[in-house]
Order: C-alpha cells, then structure tokens, then sequence
C-alpha cells in the first residue's frame, strides 16, 4: 500500500469541505487544485518566502509544509476568506491605500501574515511588524510600504474585526 | 512541487500508543513526522526517502510544558511557538527562549516541533547549544517502556542518535539550577531573520571568589553534531579570568573543534569567530557583578 487517497475534512473559510486525496499532498496543492483556491501562490515550496502562508486553528503556518491528512478537522483561514460580507479586511484596504501590494506574489501571504500579527499585536511596534513578517519575502516594495500598511492597519483597530480563524488562542 | 505525493503513505493513529503500537510492529519501517519543517521541504524537493511516515501531529501526549520548582518538562510535540509563549521557561531558561525565536519565522514556528529539531540533528540546530548547557534530560518511549539520556549522549554522529528504530523522543526535562549562574548565547548567521546558522555558542558559569567555579559551552555548527566543548571547559575551570586564561581557551577551542567548509561558510571563518564568542562570553564573566 501506498498514498492511496483518504477523505480528509476540515472547515476552509468557514465552509465545511470533504477532499480525496493523497494524505501526503501538501495543504497548498488541495487549496489550490482540489477547492480551487488560487490566492494561496507557492514561491520556494520549502517555507522560507512566505507566499502560501494561511491560518490553520488559529497559527501562521506555510501550506507548502503541511501534509493534507494533518489538516484533518483543522479551521484553515486563505487570504479569500479575509474579507468578509463584501468588506475587504482592515489590512486590505491599507495595503491599496498604501501601496503595499505591486507586483502581488507575496500579497496573499503578507495579508495573512499581517492578519496574524494584528490579531495578537493589536498596535505592533516595528520590531513586532518586522518579526512578524520575517518569514514573507518581497522583491518589490523593498518591505517600506507593507510595513507602512500594518500600522494604518492597525491604526483602524483590526483587531475588532470579527475573523473565523484567529481566536483559537 | 517535484515529489509524487502517491509515493508516500501518512497515517495518523492520533495518540501515543498507537504510534507506539506501530512502531513496535515494523521497528525502522516507520518515520515520525511532526510539523514537516524539515521533511515537507524534502518531499517538495523529491528528495524524501521514507515511503511511510507516521504524523505525530496532534499527538496529545507529546505537547506539553510542565513546570515543577526544580525542572521544566517540555513535551516533544511542542512548538517553538509554545515554548516562547511559556512564561515559565521565558524566566526560568532564557537561553532556550532566545532560541526559540531564532527558529525561522513565526509560521516555522508554530508548526516545528522541539523533538523534530532534536531528532533531525542538524550540527546547526538553533535549540541544541542552550539545552546542552542547561544539562537537559532525553526521555524516550517505546511500547517496551521509556529511559533518559543525558542530552549530550543523545547524538551520535552526522544526523544519528541515541534512538531505537521503536523509540520516539519524548521529552526534554531541564532542571532549574542556573538562575544563579551567567548565561551567554549568542548565533551568528547571514541575517537576523531566517538564517541558518554559522556558529552559534552558549554559556553558563558560576564565578566563585573571583575564579571559575563551574562552566559549560557548548556549540553549534562546530562539528557533525551540537557538542559540548568539554577541553574549552578544562581549560576555564578553576582559572581567573584574564589574558592569559583566554588565550588559552581560545587556543583549546581551536584544538576541539572541527568545523568544515559547506555552502554557509568554511571552516576557517567558523573557528575565528567561535573563538571571538567564547571571548566575548568570558569577557563578560569577567565583569563584576551578576545581573540577576
């Protein structure tokens, strides 16, 4: 016996999803291929850009490392899901205001990164904003810009947004 | 993605015995896999070996921080994420804190597991140099039953260890003895962020009377595994600190270790610097007055 395919099921912004596939196929590929959501992009595949990041219960992970089968009754949160009822995220709207997305391979995972931080640093310091976004690389806003729409982010309280996969904590 | 995810089967028992269960049934047949920071990016890669893998995620046996007055207990399964949210090792074990933050980003983080760092035995591993110091305690468990190692018995050479094919790491026990004692830990790498490192150095030493009453460095990135510099240690023991004691640490560290050159430096750069750390470190026992 080998990869043959199981039934994984977990929530994907806030939809209950039932999958088949291979339990070693990587979290990224079933968003991707299997739901069809491509806002989740893969840069290295070995967790060092950043660019497949989501929330899974409630944490920052790379789906580029995530077996499907460990995804199993999961809450998965991707950067479709941040805006809710119609209305972009806080984040969102920062980053069109401030020029923090230009050529957009990293804007997924840097909104999903920056969710992530505001969630649990309301109002980051820069050292909270640079750490939190160490792990998600760009290659051409030279970061100056995303940093600057964390703190107008924030600055519009974010944490008072309601989001379905950040309070697991 | 270059790997073929039908090559490989993953199951998921979902608790302590029954991957015990399994692994005693095939002993070596297996591989454990945590968080995947490490075998996921083979598995991209096309690279990864084992055809079944056992995922001990969500294994809640395994994840766990205890604190007692005289140790902390960290469960293999816990992320580094948990570590540097545990108030008590913030306070109590520092050093292993510090390195906690070193282990990539925050998404490594919550997902790469204290075991896993151990168990892949990368000679660069962030975890290792402030656990050997802290003289931490190897808890293994098989279905047979569960014994301890000293953490500095548990690597063997270039990515072995002290494991049975049934066994699992399953926790690291620190006992708390060091508030009293000055710690240094310091890696140098690329950056700050993301950086695998060069060299990286800890420390703790009590200095009694003016001379050093107890010491123990230990290394990363220096041989094929994290190590203790036991000669660097007999060199210091007993000795006051000044010019001539650390000529002669610096000299015993250049005898001990054996770096080589790889795509992250060479060996030569490697030794300068392990040299400069431990001078640093000495140089700061060297200054009156303990901080705490």
């Amino acid at each position: 016996m080998s990869g043959h395919c199981a039934t994984i099921r977990f929530t994907v912004n806030g939809v209950q999803c039932a999958v088949e596939a291979p339990p070693m196929k990587r979290l990224l590929d079933v968003l991707r291929e299997d739901l069809h959501l491509t806002g989740s992009k893969e840069g290295c595949g070995e967790g060092e850009c950043g660019s497949c990041s989501v929330r899974m219960n409630g944490e920052l992970v790379n789906s580029c490392l995530v077996p499907v089968l460990q995804a199993e009754g999961a809450t998965v949160q991707t950067v479709e899901g941040l805006a809710t009822e119609g209305k972009l995220h806080p984040l969102q709207q920062a980053f069109l205001k401030c020029g923090g997305a230009q050529c957009g391979i990293c804007t997924p995972g840097m909104l999903m990164a920056g969710a992530q931080l505001l969630s649990i640093h309301p109002h980051p310091t820069m050292q909270e904003i640079r750490e939190g976004l160490a792990g998600n690389l760009c290659r051409c806003t030279g970061f100056v810009r995303i940093f600057e729409s964390v703190i107008a982010a924030a600055a519009q309280d974010c944490a008072s947004v309601s989001n379905e996969a950040g309070d697991a904590r | 993605m270059r790997g073929n995810a039908e090559a490989h089967e993953l199951v998921a028992p979902g608790n302590l015995a029954w991957v015990l269960e399994l692994l005693a049934a095939a002993p070596g047949e297996w591989t454990p896999i945590a968080g995947g920071t490490e075998l996921m990016v083979a598995h991209a890669a096309g690279r990864l070996a084992p055809k079944k893998l056992v995922s001990l995620w969500g294994v809640p046996e395994l994840r766990f921080i205890h604190a007692s007055a005289e140790s902390i207990s960290i469960g293999a399964g816990a992320t580094f994420r948990d570590l540097r949210a545990s108030a008590g090792i913030a306070a109590e074990l520092p050093m292993l804190a510090k390195a906690a933050s070193w282990i990539g980003s925050i998404a490594n983080q919550s997902r790469a597991t204290l075991g896993g760092n151990l168990v892949n035995g990368s000679p660069a591993a962030d975890s290792s140099p402030a656990l050997l110091v802290y003289d931490a305690e190897i808890e293994m468990v098989s279905a047979r039953g569960s014994r301890r190692v000293p953490y500095a018995a548990f690597h063997t050479g270039y990515k072995r260890n002290a494991l049975a094919p049934d066994e699992l790491l399953f926790a690291v026990h620190l006992p708390l003895r060091f508030m009293r004692s000055r710690q240094y830990l310091r890696k140098v790498g690329t950056r700050r962020a993301m950086a695998i490192s060069k060299v990286a150095l800890a420390g703790v030493a009590l200095i009694e009377h003016g001379v050093i009453g107890e010491i123990r460095i230990a290394a990363a990135s220096l041989a094929a595994f994290p190590a203790r510099l036991n000669q660097v240690e007999a060199a210091l023991l007993g000795r006051r600190i000044d010019a001539s004691t650390v000529a002669a640490a610096r000299a015993a560290l250049h005898a001990e270790v054996r770096p080589i050159d790889d795509i992250r430096s060479t060996a030569e750069y490697r030794k300068r610097v392990a040299a400069n750390l431990l001078e640093e470190f000495l140089n700061e026992l060297g200054v009156e007055a303990p901080r705490r």
